[in-house]
C-alpha cells in the first residue's frame, strides 16, 4: 500500500494553475482581532497588518480544491511557511489573493508516505502593487 | 503611533554584529486562543481546538496552529525592530508539536549584516521551543534596519 501513489489525477490538474482571486476588503476589525488572536499588543496593528495576517487572507480557490481532492493520505499538517513584504498591508486596502499549487512530491518515510504540497500564494493591493508575496509547504500523511 | 517610537528604544544597523541576540519572548497558548486564532484566520481545522479529532488524528492532543507559533517569531522580531526598522522576509518550518497550555520560548539572533541597494540589512535565524528544549519552528527573516549615520 505504501508504494502506491497519493497524486491522484485531481491533485495533478491543479498543478500550475492560478486560482482565484479572493477578494478581501481589509477592515480595522480584522486587524484587531487578528492581532489579539495571536497576543501581539503593539498598536501599530490597529491600522497595519501584521506579519501573518496574509494568513487570514485565505486563497480559498486553491485550499478548498487542494484540501478537497481525492487522495489516499487523509491527514493534513501544514508543513513551512514563507512572506516576503513588498507593501504594507493596512486597513481600507483591497486586497485580492490568487494561489497556484507549484509542486507535488512524495516520500516514503518510517510511518508510511507523505505528500508534500507546494503553494504559491500572491496578494495584490487595489494599485495593483503586489503587497506580500507567500510560499506555504502543506503535507498529507 | 510616535508614543512608542519614543517610549522604545529604536536599534540601529551600527548597533548589531553576527551573534547579536534578539531579546526572548515566552508565549503560553490556551485552547481559547487557538479558538481565537481559529476565528481571525479562517482556520479552523479541528486537530486545533477538538481533542477527540485531534487524538484520532494521531497527535497527542489540540496543538497550536503553525501560523500562530510563527506569528510569535513576527512579534519577536518587530517588537526588536521598533518603529524605524522594516521586516521583508519572514519564514519558518513546522518541526515539531507545541501543546496548548505549554510555554513557547522565542529566540532570534543575527546571523549576517550586509549592504544591499543601499539598504541596511540583516539575515536573521529564530526559532521557537517547547518546554522539553525541541525546536518546534526554525525560521529565518530579513529585516532592514536604520543607521545613526
Amino acid at each position: 500500500m505504501s508504494e502506491a501513489s497519493a497524486v491522484t489525477p485531481e491533485l495533478e490538474a491543479l498543478l500550475n494553475v492560478d486560482l482565484g482571486p479572493d477578494v478581501y476588503e481589509i477592515e480595522k476589525g480584522m486587524l484587531r482581532r487578528f492581532a489579539e488572536a495571536i497576543d501581539d499588543p503593539n498598536p501599530r496593528w490597529l491600522q497595519q497588518a501584521p506579519p501573518t495576517f496574509p494568513a487570514a487572507l485565505v486563497p480559498t480557490g486553491l485550499l478548498h480544491r487542494l484540501f478537497n481532492a481525492p487522495c489516499p493520505l487523509t491527514r493534513l499538517l501544514n508543513g513551512a511557511s514563507e512572506l516576503e513584504y513588498f507593501h504594507p498591508i493596512e486597513a481600507g486596502d483591497t486586497i485580492a489573493v490568487t494561489g497556484r499549487l507549484t509542486r507535488l512530491r512524495q516520500v516514503a518515510g518510517k510511518e508510511g508516505p507523505s505528500l508534500f504540497m507546494f503553494t504559491e500564494v500572491t496578494y495584490t493591493n487595489q494599485k495593483g502593487e503586489v503587497a506580500v508575496k507567500g510560499k506555504n509547504t502543506y503535507i498529507r500523511y | 503611533m510616535n508614543g512608542a517610537k519614543d517610549s522604545m528604544k529604536q536599534v540601529y544597523y551600527e548597533d548589531i554584529e553576527a551573534g547579536s541576540e534578539l531579546p526572548g519572548l515566552v508565549k503560553y497558548p490556551t485552547t481559547m486562543q487557538l479558538v481565537k486564532y481559529a476565528g481571525a484566520s479562517g482556520d479552523y481545522y479541528q486537530i486545533h481546538y477538538d481533542k477527540d479529532f485531534a487524538i484520532e488524528s494521531g497527535l497527542p492532543g489540540v496543538i497550536v496552529h503553525g501560523w500562530l507559533a510563527l506569528s510569535f517569531l513576527g512579534q519577536l522580531v518587530t517588537d526588536w525592530l521598533g518603529e524605524g526598522g522594516a521586516l521583508l522576509k519572514l519564514s519558518g518550518s513546522y518541526r515539531g508539536i507545541n501543546r496548548v497550555h505549554e510555554d513557547i520560548i522565542c529566540n532570534g539572533k543575527v546571523v549576517k549584516k550586509y549592504v544591499e541597494d543601499g539598504k541596511n540589512l540583516a539575515r536573521l535565524e529564530l526559532w521557537a521551543e517547547n518546554p522539553a528544549g525541541e525546536r518546534t519552528v526554525t525560521g529565518t527573516a530579513v529585516v532592514s534596519l536604520p543607521s545613526r549615520g
